[in-house]
């Protein structure tokens, strides 16, 4: 095995032990990148001259091993563009509070940026002003979205291990289509500071990894209160390493009935339940449940998110950073700004937004879908009362075609079905690998528990991995 | 009077904490453009705000000032518009739970005291200064963030006077409880008024201006009475009024139409997701409120109380703050036993001192106790209270002492008879008129005689002596 195609922990592992050093780590990593990018696209601006420094090595935690970041996560001094013409040449003068910290623990930042949707609009990665990322498993198809730079990178091995953001299922989705883990904490478990807004009341950055143990390790990380995001919370960071018991013994899992109905591919709802019986075999007890209000989830979410990014994006005017259309008058400049800056999603978006914060529609739709997401949320809680967590697909589908739903929206919005709740009830997810199609792409499983308990997760996700083999098969490349 | 004059008052207060409102940077005036700035205040993508305790606690505290209920839930929320002096192209405001509701002020009018409503109080932050030169307008961010308090008045001012008064008090309360500067030159203290009138006794409101632009407390009167002289003429032509915004031309004296009503934006506003909703303790509220120093109006009534003042002298001395503890110390410290001595100076000769020099009586940097020792030498008629009257300019104007002064200017009141006798009987041949007509009973004649007397010893001569002197020489002729 080379040494990109390890797990961050067996790497830290090597480097602790000394029998290898990050620059060999990032050697093959570029050798890596230099065969399989052309064809998987996972990274933005690799003609970036002034990337190719050098990266440091660190005595701390992390030893210098490199870590990939999506490209809406501030990064000092590096280009942080969110995949948009309208941030043509930003460099933050200034890391995200997740960065910080992983410098604090020794990690390398890997200069060159994981592609994305544009703003994270889009659930395929085809929305970048870059153009798409591939799928690892089947270039023809998408790696899934937002994070689809991210979760293709890392199963590519063309990334040890990386960040994403989720804000309706960006982490979650793109690891399930990739066969890799991704993590959406809890809402306030990690700071959003410096992770260039979508929808703030929804947004968390988490990780994309090989393993449930580098997700542990990943998010033990970048955890913790931060006194630069007021909706970081106060609570203490557990080692979360330590969930990794590979015991789920009498643990109470719910299936909520609402996540297996029309819709949900026959192939992939019976890998599911394959999983879900792995899961009784290994102890856990198993249950339907019902969260009721799921039917609400798609149009609350995409009234709560645009409504927020329609403000969030209003900053992007020309005036201070970014690209800015030449023009003598003021609105002119504005107008050509936007309209030459933004793709075609997030202007819809804008426009969706900026419909349902209008005068007169305000109530009947920002203020009703508050009061849904309140019942939505009411639903977990209900659940949580007696069960440790639920489990469901990840996504109603593998990955699709390129090109495949570009032109229908509503559809396109439907693949992020079973994440979007989690986000808007600010519970923690996790997608692991559970299986392949027939046609060789892989399927995740998702699991939800309540707010804060992550370890959770970890520890039913880590037991269900080490019991199958799905994670260690790599796509051919 | 045939129209009933409205008025009601939105006052826009800078406060005076070190650091602005969402972010740490100094609030400093007149620094070097956009010096005080950061990326937080600049909007930077990726940034997040986090309010300033200090500000909200500057809040409580002149909400309670104004008997305002302080909420116990309150939030942040965006009010969304495109200008190049608001980083984000939104403002975080407060829209409909306000931090404060329901208070008032009182002003004392011609026609006695009067309870004005204050509809509300709310915290904001500024927006930036647009500064335009030919050919470029260019943007000074330093102000961007700092946090404001929007004081909102009830239509109960009835005349551009009682408007007048009412910023007067207003002005005197923010001062006592020092959470701004006030200045409404530096734009610390802003001020819009929305004016309309209606035939005596109508129930409804007339059709109202909005106006803008006022950079003084004068200038929000004038604006107000061209106002009111603008409408009547309307009304009288029996035109239609329109509501609008007009902004004040001080050059011209005139208020000039801005936009109207049609044009009026749609703010989108809705809950800020950064800054979560906040619960406001009450037991901080009671703290607050315990910690309240002493307002004018109950300044006024003690001063009445303890020194015996008359209503009217006690409000003119507790207008400003530390005119009221400049004034307090020097009636305290007064040893004589009529205060009303002491009050007598202040409100009168040092009042007019202060006028002269448009400033306050603090501002006149007197040494109470030289100020003290003046009315001493007059009370034991060393000097008379024509002289004393000049020193007490010298005292301000030089700094040195009333005793050196007195000296100096040879002020030492003449009451020796011998001195005085030569200069008596001069006044006498040269006055033979006024000689008889006190002989025929006229007692005016005397006052002149002695006023004669006065000037030849240039206003070193003791009156009371001089009078006595003169009653007896002409009796004895």
């Amino acid at each position: 095995m080379e040494l990109n195609q390890l797990t961050a922990h067996e790497l830290l592992e090597k480097l602790k032990a000394r029998q290898t050093t990050p620059k060999a780590i990032l050697d093959s990593l570029h050798a890596r990148i230099q065969k399989v990018e052309p064809k998987v696209k996972a990274y933005v601006r690799l003609d970036e001259p002034s990337l190719s420094k050098g990266i440091k090595i660190r005595k701390e935690e992390l030893g210098g091993l490199p870590i990939t970041i999506k490209d809406n996560i501030c990064t000092e001094g590096l280009p942080t563009e969110c995949c948009s013409k309208i941030l043509q040449g930003f460099r933050p003068p200034y890391d995200a509070t997740v960065i910080n910290k992983l410098k604090e623990s020794g990690a390398a930042i890997f200069p060159l940026k994981a592609n994305m949707d544009e703003f994270a609009f889009g659930s395929s990665c085809e929305n970048s002003y870059f153009g798409p990322t591939h799928n690892p498993w089947n270039l023809d198809c998408v790696p899934g979205g937002s994070s689809g730079g991210s979760a293709a990178a890392v199963a590519s091995d063309e990334a040890i291990w990386a960040l994403g953001s989720d804000t309706g299922g960006s982490i979650r989705q793109p690891a399930s289509f990739c066969g890799v883990v991704g993590l959406k904490p809890t809402y306030g478990r990690v700071s959003r500071f410096g992770l260039i807004a979508f929808a703030s009341s929804l947004d968390q950055i988490g990780p994309i990894t090989k393993d449930v143990r580098d997700a542990a390790i990943l998010t033990g990380i970048i955890s913790g209160y931060d006194p630069l995001d007021s909706t970081s919370v106060n609570q203490g960071v557990p080692d979360y390493t330590k969930s990794l018991s590979g015991d789920i013994k009498g643990l109470k899992i719910g299936i909520p009935k609402e996540y297996f109905v029309a819709g949900l591919d026959a192939e992939v709802k019976i890998i599911i339940e394959e999983a879900v019986n792995k899961l009784k075999n290994l102890g856990a007890v198993t249950n339907q449940v019902s969260l009721p209000h799921t039917e609400y989830a798609v149009p609350v979410y995409y009234i709560i998110a645009t409504a927020e990014a329609s403000s969030n994006l209003a900053r992007f005017d020309g005036v201070q950073y970014g690209y800015r259309a030449q023009s003598d008058n003021l609105i002119q400049m504005y107008k050509l700004t936007r309209a030459q800056g933004f793709g075609r999603e997030a202007k819809r978006r804008i426009r969706l937004g900026t419909f349902v914060l209008s005068h007169g529609y305000y109530d009947a739709y920002y203020l009703l879908a508050l009061k849904v997401r309140t019942l939505i949320k009411q639903d977990f809680d209900k659940v949580f009362r007696d069960f440790d967590c639920i489990v469901a697909p990840t996504s109603p589908t593998s990955a699709f075609k390129i090109g495949e739903r570009a032109q229908d929206p509503l559809k396109m919005y439907l693949s992020d079905i079973y994440t979007i709740s989690v986000n808007l009830a600010g519970i923690p997810a996790i997608s692991v690998p559970c299986g392949f199609t027939k046609k060789g792409l892989p399927v995740g499983l998702q699991i939800m528990a309540r707010p804060f308990n992550e370890e959770m997760l970890f520890r039913a996700a880590h037991t269900f991995e080490q019991n199958t083999d799905w994670h260690k098969l790599k796509p051919r490349l | 009077m045939k129209y009933q004059t409205v008025i009601g008052l939105e006052v826009h207060l800078q406060l005076n904490t070190k650091t602005k409102a969402f972010c740490g940077c100094s609030t400093d005036f007149g620094k070097a453009p956009n010096s005080n700035v950061c990326p937080v205040c600049l909007g930077f993508p990726g940034t997040l705000p986090v309010y300033n305790r200090q500000a909200l606690n500057s809040a409580i505290k002149l909400a309670l000032a104004f008997g305002c209920q302080i909420q116990e839930h309150t939030k942040f929320d965006r009010k969304n518009y495109f200008y190049p002096d608001l980083p984000k192209n939104y403002q975080i405001s407060q829209f409909d739970l306000p931090l404060s509701r329901n208070g008032y002020l009182d002003i004392y009018s011609q026609d006695g005291p009067k309870r004005i409503g204050i509809t509300r109080v709310h915290l904001e932050e500024d927006a930036g200064k647009l500064i335009h030169e030919t050919g470029v307008s260019l943007v000074d961010f330093n102000r961007t963030g700092i946090p404001l308090l929007e004081i909102v008045s009830e239509p109960d001012l009835n005349s551009p006077q009682e408007a007048f008064d009412y910023l007067t008090s207003l002005k005197s309360i923010i001062e006592y409880l020092d959470v701004s500067d006030c200045d409404m030159e530096k734009g610390s203290l802003r001020c819009d008024a929305n004016i309309s009138l209606r035939l005596c006794g109508a129930g409804e409101l007339g059709v109202k201006t909005e106006l803008k632009n006022m950079n003084s407390f004068k200038g929000v009167k004038d604006a107000l009475t061209f106002e009111v002289e603008r409408q009547t003429r309307l009304l009288e032509a029996s035109q239609k009024m329109i509501q609008e915004t007009r902004l004040w031309d001080v050059e011209k004296g005139a208020t000039i139409a801005m936009r109207t009503k049609e044009g009026a934006k749609d703010y989108r506003y809705f809950p800020d997701p950064d800054l979560t909703v906040f619960i406001i303790d009450q037991s901080m509220v009671s703290h607050i409120k315990a910690q309240l120093p002493e307002l004018p109006r109950e300044k006024m009534r003690r001063f009445v109380k303890e020194y015996g003042l008359t209503e009217y002298d006690a409000k003119i001395l507790v207008s400003s703050k530390n005119d009221a503890e400049f004034a307090e110390s020097c009636i305290q410290d007064y040893p004589g036993k009529d205060k009303k001595e002491m009050v007598n100076w202040l409100i009168g000769p040092l009042l007019s001192e202060a006028n002269l020099r448009k400033r306050k009586l603090h501002e006149l940097n007197l040494d109470k106790n030289e100020l003290i020792s003046l009315i001493g030498f007059v009370g034991r008629q060393d000097i008379s209270h024509l002289s004393a009257k000049s020193v007490l300019s010298q005292l301000i104007d030089t700094g040195k002492s009333a005793r050196d002064l007195i000296q100096e200017g040879n002020l030492q009141q003449i009451s020796n008879a011998d001195a005085l006798l030569e200069v008596i009987e001069t006044v006498i041949q040269e006055n033979a008129k006024s000689v008889s007509d006190f002989k025929a009973g006229k007692t005016n004649a005397l006052m002149y005689l002695v006023g004669q007397v006065m000037k030849k010893s240039s206003g070193k001569a003791n009156p009371k002596v001089v009078g006595e002197l003169i009653r007896r020489r002409l009796a004895d002729a």
